[in-house]
């Protein structure tokens, strides 16, 4: 049974973030969940999924994260509990619809979970989401641990339903996916019948009307956070220091101050509730001391809207000095960890700190600089998508016209390495590869003469492709788009798509074909196997050369780590060294050097290639690289 | 048991794809039924394709702590992977900290195209050996693909570590900290894993 359906209050266990966001959900009592995945977000929808039969919820994948929203908002106007999650990407797809929403309102409790990736750990930017609280006239709460992200989801719902507004809680990668000690609470079986009160209908018209009542139910939601237990400060009555923090701050705040032993120094002003903010807490405590530093992830959202505050209340409060991101004493890019916030609070109150000598401490970072190679990251070992990017390389360098790939989101984004072959030159958003790669084939009216490549996974097909798809198509652009089908949504942990024939519940679904749909968006559509690298590179190549307008090629292979659950190895591999000629050979180690597959690996002491059997999955493919035969693969 | 340190901070790291978060997942069920409040920390998303990968577990008495390590403060390193220990030893290390290491090498790509040389896994070994108090290693990938599958050497590692005397890892918090988390079928197997590591423990 699914940890988080444990009907055992009062027991404590162990939970990662994202899970004791879900339990949290269950105890409000929540009947739909709709999500598009995203790390790190994807476990909170991915957990409910596991349930939703045994809780008698409806659960979906959504094909974005905009349609999700919507899906999750009807049933609160319909009067249920309806969850809506995804990661910071996502929130700009939902903002359309969420900056209407928040005029019309609500009526079940409507919870957004934001998951934001500081450090871009997982994605390709490390945006702040809680603008979109700002923009939008929105409550918002951040959870601090993990019994927190339980709790603060649950009376999330409460308040969505006490203020008529959906509720935004923003999470970070330390939260979401770290684990700790959760007490499980009571599980509700709500039976409430859905109705959508026609007298009351959801239209942000009158915009006015409805702008004022937002900024009323907004001033309503500070004055319930001035006593929010989520919201609390911890250290002396006058601190030389008063640090405000929020989310993954608190905990290296808590760890900066123990380490360096500034418990009388120091006071920490945890807030839970960062939009609108406490203010008479948040000015109570700015009276009691001289010197404030902001430590929170991504951008200064708390550090400029407190000063803020205290532009306003100036002439009550006297001068103060304000450290943070915006003033540079703590860095305004990338993650934070406890080692920046203590060696911030080591300059601001010149302490001393060395957990470990310095001299150990500088042979330890030598010995591991002089040793230890780097580990970028790459496709599997039996990746389709290395396959497809060989045969991309090859095709192009054929072509000879100096054509790129226009590249999308997912796991073949590592197209911009060399695990790829460096041949992905464009990155963006999902669904921007197809986009971009219109646009440049309406430049060939102008002279482009470069070939250019679209890739997109089966998943972001449905979710952002379609439209460009469609645009190219009507417009009568020139483009070649790589469908790279692997049947699943790998990046974020193998979840079914309207592709697979399964809902996120595990139920049969009509597969949305497509070869057909890219057919009924105009485009000339062929199928190939990407594992046969040849005749992959020679279909791309006549697609790029011999036919002008929409084209799609579908590369049809399962993912390598989906394949490997339920199938052992498809071949035995060896290497004959015998017939490996190793450096010798006028490959230029071919094998290795450049295809650079982590299951084949080079034999220093025997100068020749062989497989490393802890990491080849067998899929075959290299047999194709070696000039000299030496690869060679036996059926299972 | 008290720990002589709290938190007591454990280290486990390694490869993308070599099981390194459900290692700390298991480690973490089998302290929290013993009273501790368990922080881990993970790496998780792009990091598993073939990156190197850690994750950071803090055991104490008392409370939750950061699911990060401050630099410094490892008192004791799994690594599943020889050079991964020595790069998590760099940042993480100190003269108390225990080191259990798999010995067997996963080659990045940079040393597959020929650009940097893997170093001689001895002299990895006798460097994580001058950076700890105690180093246990062994390898664990070859037992695992003995069993039929280099998968199962996270829990051969586990089996090592439970020998080790320094957390309360017993067979049947093993047992129990599996069942659920892994699928049944497969449980047979992981406590065969457990078993073997523990015995190759003895060995050294």
């Amino acid at each position: 049974m699914s940890i988080i359906a444990q009907d055992t209050p009062g027991e404590t266990v162990l939970l990662m973030g994202n899970e004791a966001i879900a339990r949290g959900a269950l105890e409000a009592g929540i009947k739909v969940c709709a999500a598009y995945p995203g790390n790190p977000s994807s476990e909170i929808t991915g957990s409910l999924a596991g349930v939703a039969d045994e809780f008698g919820l409806h659960v979906e994948w959504s094909v974005n994260e905009k349609v999700a929203l919507e899906v999750a908002a009807a049933a609160s106007f319909a009067g249920l509990r309806g969850l809506c999650t995804m990661k910071q990407n996502g929130l700009n797809v939902a903002s359309d619809f969420l900056l209407n929403l928040n005029l019309t309102g609500c009526e079940g409790g409507l919870v957004l979970i934001v998951a934001d990736d500081p450090g871009a750990l997982s994605s390709s930017n490390e945006e702040d989401s809680r603008a979109f609280a700002k923009l939008g006239d929105l409550p918002l709460l951040e959870p601090a641990t993990f019994q927190e992200a339980k709790a603060m989801t649950k009376w999330a719902f409460d308040l969505s339903e006490d203020l008529g507004l959906p509720v935004l809680v923003r999470t970070v990668t330390r939260v979401s996916h770290a684990r700790g000690n959760v007490l499980l609470d009571e599980l509700p079986r709500p039976t409430k019948k859905p109705r959508f009160d026609t007298s009351r209908p959801r239209i942000a018209l009158p915009v006015l009307t409805n702008h004022k009542l937002l900024r009323e139910k907004l001033e309503r939601a500070g004055q319930v956070f001035e006593t929010s237990p989520f919201n609390f400060y911890r250290g002396p009555e006058k601190p030389e220091l008063l640090i405000i923090t929020c989310g993954s701050g608190w905990m290296y705040s808590l760890e900066a101050v123990a380490n360096l032993d500034l418990n009388e120094r120091v006071g920490i002003l945890k807030l839970g509730t960062t939009w609108p903010l406490p203010e008479q807490m948040v000015l109570n405590h700015l009276s009691k001391a001289d010197h404030v530093l902001f430590v929170e992830e991504v951008s200064p959202f708390l550090e400029n809207n407190v000063k803020e505050l205290f532009a306003q209340n100036c002439v009550d409060l006297g001068l103060k000095r304000f450290s943070g991101k915006a003033t540079g004493t703590l860095p305004d890019i990338g993650e934070l960890n406890p080692d920046i916030v203590i060696s911030t609070l080591q300059d601001i109150l010149e302490v001393f700190y060395e957990p470990v000598s310095a001299e150990y401490a500088l042979r330890a970072k030598e010995i591991s600089d002089q040793l230890v190679p780097e580990r970028p990251l790459g496709f599997c070992a039996g990746c389709p998508h290395r396959a497809t990017y060989w045969a991309i390389k090859n095709a192009l360098a054929l072509d000879g016209r100096d054509g790129f790939v226009a590249g999308d989101i997912g796991c073949y984004s590592l197209g911009i390495g060399p695990s790829g072959f460096s041949q992905m030159k464009t990155l963006h958003a999902m669904g921007s590869g197809t986009g971009l790669a219109g646009g440049f084939g309406q430049l060939n009216a102008f002279g482009l003469d470069q070939p250019v490549i679209a890739v997109s996974g089966d998943s972001t097909f449905y979710h952002a492709v379609m439209p460009a798809l469609t645009n190219a198509s009507y417009n009568k652009s020139n483009l070649l788009l790589l469908l790279l089908d692997n049947s699943a949504t790998a990046m974020t942990g193998f979840q079914p798509h309207p592709g697979t024939g399964k809902t996120a519940s595990g139920q049969d679904a009509p597969i949305l074909d497509l070869e057909v749909i890219c057919k009924a968006l105009g485009a000339q559509v062929e199928v190939g196997d990407p594992f046969d690298m040849k005749a992959t590179t020679e279909t791309i190549l006549r697609l790029l050369q011999d036919v002008e307008g929409v084209k799609v090629l579908i590369l049809r292979r399962e993912c390598a780590l989906v394949r490997g659950r339920t199938q052992k190895k498809l071949f035995n591999m060896e290497v004959d060294q015998d017939l490996c000629l190793g450096e010798r050979c006028g490959c230029n180690r071919l094998c290795t050097r450049v295809f650079k597959c982590p299951g084949l690996i080079w034999d220093e002491i025997a100068g020749r290639a062989r497989i490393d059997e802890a990491i080849c999955t067998g899929c075959g493919v290299c047999a194709e690289i070696c000039p000299s035969l030496a690869i060679r693969k036996e059926v299972v | 048991m008290v720990f002589q340190k709290d938190p007591f901070n454990v280290i486990i790291g390694g490869v993308g794809g070599q099981g390194n978060v459900i290692a700390s997942q298991v480690l973490g069920r089998i302290l929290l039924p013993k009273g501790y409040v368990i922080t881990i920390g993970e790496t998780y998303g792009a990091s598993q394709r073939g990156g190197a990968v850690m994750s950071h577990l803090r055991i104490s008495a008392k409370d939750q702590f950061s699911p990060l390590i401050p630099e410094g403060q490892c008192d004791l390193l799994m690594a599943l992977e020889p050079v991964e220990g020595l790069r998590i030893l760099g940042q993480y290390g100190n003269p108390s900290v225990v080191s259990l290491i798999n010995t067997r090498p996963i080659h990045p790509i940079e040393i597959i195209s020929g650009q940097t040389p893997y170093p001689d896994v001895s002299e990895v070994l006798r460097r994580i050996g001058e950076l700890s108090k105690g180093v246990w290693a062994f390898n664990a990938t070859e037992i695992a693909l003995e069993m039929g599958d280099p998968i199962f050497s996270n829990m051969v590692m586990l089996g090592a570590l439970s020998m080790l005397d320094m957390l309360q890892i017993d067979r049947q918090g093993f047992e129990q900290a599996i069942g659920g988390l892994l699928s049944s079928g497969r449980l047979a197997q992981n406590l065969e894993a457990f078993d073997r590591g523990k015995m190759a423990v003895e060995k050294i």
